[in-house]
């Protein structure tokens, strides 16, 4: 027998080695018995989660932080269907991340054999691509396809199931004869010399132009292609909740969040401008608010790398598809230095009364609230923690109020806004950062989605400090309520377990913090342990997050914070 | 989109494995557009298997789905042909009720469609005809009124006319092939 003879099982975890993975986050059953068990004869750690939609996160935790592919491992049926949430996830904020999955035997497939499902069938519109693999010799070519096709051009999720007897069963491993043969997913540049003449002409005679800064920058790694742009054309910076971070929220250019819960100024500046230069971004309906009054006056120009979203939404007068990185380059010798001091002051000036309005100017009246509590942790953390939020109130709070300089410092579900998110994300943020101080924000509803993965992270002995904003409510949701359904709050008020003690079940450091003055000091304790520490702030229950958009309505038509507060912020 | 729905014809090369199909099938259904007819078929070049794809929709979600369509791994082109030349042609069986009185008819009228009879029994006949989509419309308006027993009918299969090679065609190469030429449509 010749010495390269290896079983499916092995060859998973000899692709997983050469392809450089330090990691892969999963949970055993029976269909994957064969590969947990030759995973002991390998150098991949395995991080035992207590769910796989926590498995998933997990991955994708670790490929935002990283930019490197996040792998899951699970069993067929119950185990693969738990993937599905993690998997959708991550396609719609594109994340790279690889799920492997056992299936039954190749010979019982369509049979309803026990723990059958047909879960390449089920994650076909959620996935980049997925496989069904019978036979062993099938293995590594298709594991290296996925990572290819998983963190090539726009990445994505890929999924890789692979039959019992595919694990089984041996072959020749020839890791050489396994490399990806098909070439043409990698679609595109699509642009030429015209168009990008035509997009330096509208930069140079724009007036009032605004840079919408998305995903795409963090995602190419072209931060630095970006800032020397915004800097040649004198250009604001407006960017999207998957965009924080790609720009540094201290620089002057710097605008901040846009859209549905952006500021005011933010949007207003969007609505009033001449030319939007959008960089990697989708213009999501959360963004654009009603499409037929959106941004009346400017042209666009669209530089993505994914042909299919060019006019989805927005019609674009110049679409330049193809990698950032290489394009913004192309772009800014061709760059007039213009003077838009003009325009930079009246965006300015449109701030107003934003800043006492702002909930920070509030003087310590008795009431803790989550906009304290960010501030803080940013404080106190220098801005250089990664924080994974979760979904709700809490999130846009983060995005306000956490000034993010650099990239992937900010993970969070934007497109599907997948509650349950933040704890898991942020243990596979963990393991891809270990250096790095990671905080997970989350709200007292969905950190008790996946709350379970406390055990991972103690199994794990890893440092993750948590703070929990807890509102008594599912709180974005009363938000809605509270505006558009005339305050019933329909199966919103939400009991909670006490979170200081449930941590301590788990041998982790809880704190309760329920006034203004209490903020600090328990941030430091927190941050004092050498270990995982978990607070609860218990916030304020009816506070909404202000400025808001209504759902479909014109960007410039803003819920702006209630009188009584303004008033009392005034006061002082 | 508020445009007008209409006919679009794709031509896909894809390669030939399980499942492409579905994928395929998979964005029509997702954005609950209707299949008007489907054809598969095998390609000069192994392996690759050759689609047209016939869809009422507007003409900003034919891009869409043009570029989505792109996106699947084991697409190798794309190709919307609705707005060039091209040569369209289905197939078409239909049974047809026949009696000694009716029959001389029928082949009259396969006669002028240019149809043929391919199978003749006591009570019925079977008319096979290659055509547009139209004149199959046409041919089967005038049996109807004789009883048509059957009908099987291929959808359409198309082809750009003249030299040039299909667009998309080969995916050695396109990307340079296409560079110019698909980055001047307004996508
Ligand atoms: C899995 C899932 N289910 C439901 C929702 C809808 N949803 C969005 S925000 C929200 C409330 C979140 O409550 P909580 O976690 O307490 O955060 P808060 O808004 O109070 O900060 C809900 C239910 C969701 N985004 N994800
Ligand atoms: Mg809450």
């Amino acid at each position: 027998m010749p010495k390269t003879k290896k079983s499916g099982a092995e060859i998973i975890w000899e692709c997983l080695e050469r392809l450089g993975v330090e990691y892969v986050f999963g949970y055993p059953g029976g269909a994957i018995l064969p590969a947990y068990d030759a995973m002991t004869r390998y150098g991949v750690h395995h991080v035992l989660v207590r769910h796989e939609q926590g498995a998933t996160h997990m991955a994708d935790g670790y490929a935002r932080a990283s930019g490197r592919v996040g792998v899951a491992l699970a069993t067929s049926g119950p185990g693969a269907t738990n993937m599905v949430t993690g998997i959708a996830t991550a396609m719609m904020d594109s994340s790279p991340i690889v799920c492997i999955t056992g299936q039954v035997g190749s010979k019982l497939i369509g049979s309803d054999a026990f723990q059958e499902t047909d879960i390449t069938g089920i994650t076909l519109p959620i996935t980049k691509h997925n496989y069904l693999v019978t036979r062993a010799q099938d293995v590594a070519p298709s594991l290296r396809e996925a990572f290819q096709i998983a963190s090539s051009s726009r990445p994505g999720p890929v999924l890789v199931d692979i039959t019992k007897d595919a694990q089984n069963g041996s072959c020749e491993f020839d890791w050489e004869a396994a490399a990806p043969q098909r070439q043409h997913f990698v679609r595109g540049p699509f642009y030429n010399k015209t168009q990008l003449a035509e997009a330096l002409e509208l930069i140079n005679q724009a007036k009032r132009p605004v840079i919408l800064a998305g995903h795409g920058i963090i995602l190419s790694g072209s931060e630095q292609e970006v800032l020397a742009f915004a800097e040649a054309a004198c250009t604001p910076v407006a960017l999207t909740l998957l965009g924080i971070g790609a720009f540094p929220a201290s620089h002057p250019l710097c605008l901040g969040m846009m859209g549905m819960h952006g500021e005011a100024w933010v949007n207003k500046a969007i609505q009033e401008s001449d030319l939007l230069i959008a960089l990697g971004m989708r213009f999501d309906d959360r963004v654009t608010g009603n499409l037929k009054t959106y941004a009346p006056t400017a042209k666009k120009i669209h530089i993505e790398i994914d042909r299919a979203e060019i006019n989805k939404n927005v019609h674009v007068d110049v679409p330049l598809i193809g990698d950032l990185r290489e394009l913004l380059p192309q772009l800014v010798p061709g760059v007039k230095r213009m003077d838009r001091s003009d325009w930079l002051s009246s965006i300015d000036k449109s701030k107003q009364d934003s800043a006492v309005r702002d909930i920070q100017s509030l003087p310590d009246d008795g009431h803790l609230y989550a906009a304290h509590v960010i501030h803080e942790l940013w404080r106190e953390t220098n801005g250089d923690a990664i924080i994974v939020t979760d979904v709700g109130q809490h999130q846009m709070w983060e995005a306000q109020y956490y000034r993010h300089e650099k990239p992937r410092t900010l993970i969070t579900s934007g497109g599907l806004g997948t509650m349950g998110f933040a704890l898991p994300a942020a243990i596979g943020a963990k393991f891809a950062n270990p250096k790095a101080e990671v905080w997970v924000v989350a709200g007292d509803g969905g950190f008790q989605m996946t709350m379970a993965e406390l055990a991972t992270i103690v199994q794990e002995k890893i440092e993750i400090k948590i703070a929990i904003v807890n509102n008594g409510y599912l709180g974005m949701v009363r938000q809605w309520q509270e505006f558009f359904y005339d305050g019933r709050y329909s199966s919103t008020p939400l009991w909670s377990p006490n979170f200081q003690k449930l941590a301590e079940a788990f041998g982790i450091p809880g704190f309760t913090v329920n006034t203004r003055p209490d903020v600090i000091p328990t941030l430091r304790a927190a941050r004092r342990q050498r270990g995982p520490a978990l607070i609860d702030f218990q916030v304020e229950q009816e506070d909404s997050v202000f400025p808001m958009v209504p759902a479909g309505a014109d960007l410039h038509a803003m819920i702006r914070r209630p009188n009584p507060l303004v008033e009392r912020a005034t006061d002082v | 989109m508020s445009d007008q729905q209409k006919l679009h014809s794709f031509v896909l090369y894809v390669e030939n494995q399980p499942g492409v199909l579905n994928r395929v099938a998979s964005l029509f259904r997702r954005r609950a557009y209707n299949i008007e007819s489907l054809t598969v078929g095998h390609t000069e070049r192994p392996g690759i298997s050759r689609m047209t794809i016939v869809a009422g929709i507007s003409e900003g979600a034919a891009h869409r789905v043009e570029a989505n369509l792109y996106k699947l791994a084991p697409v190798l082109s794309v190709e919307d042909v609705t707005h060039v030349p091209i040569i369209a042609r289905s197939l078409a069986f239909i049974k047809v009720a026949a009696n000694d009185e009716s029959r001389y008819r029928l082949m009259e009228i396969a006669r002028v469609f240019r149809a043929r009879v391919v199978d003749l029994a006591n009570e019925s006949l079977v008319i096979e005809i290659t055509g547009t989509e139209d004149k199959v419309d046409a041919l089967v308006g005038v049996l109807r009124p004789f009883g048509i027993q059957e009908m099987a009918r291929t959808g359409q299969v198309v082809m750009s006319r003249g030299t040039k090679p299909p667009a998309n065609g080969h995916p050695a190469g396109r990307s340079d092939l296409l560079l110019e030429e698909e980055a001047s449509q307004s996508v």
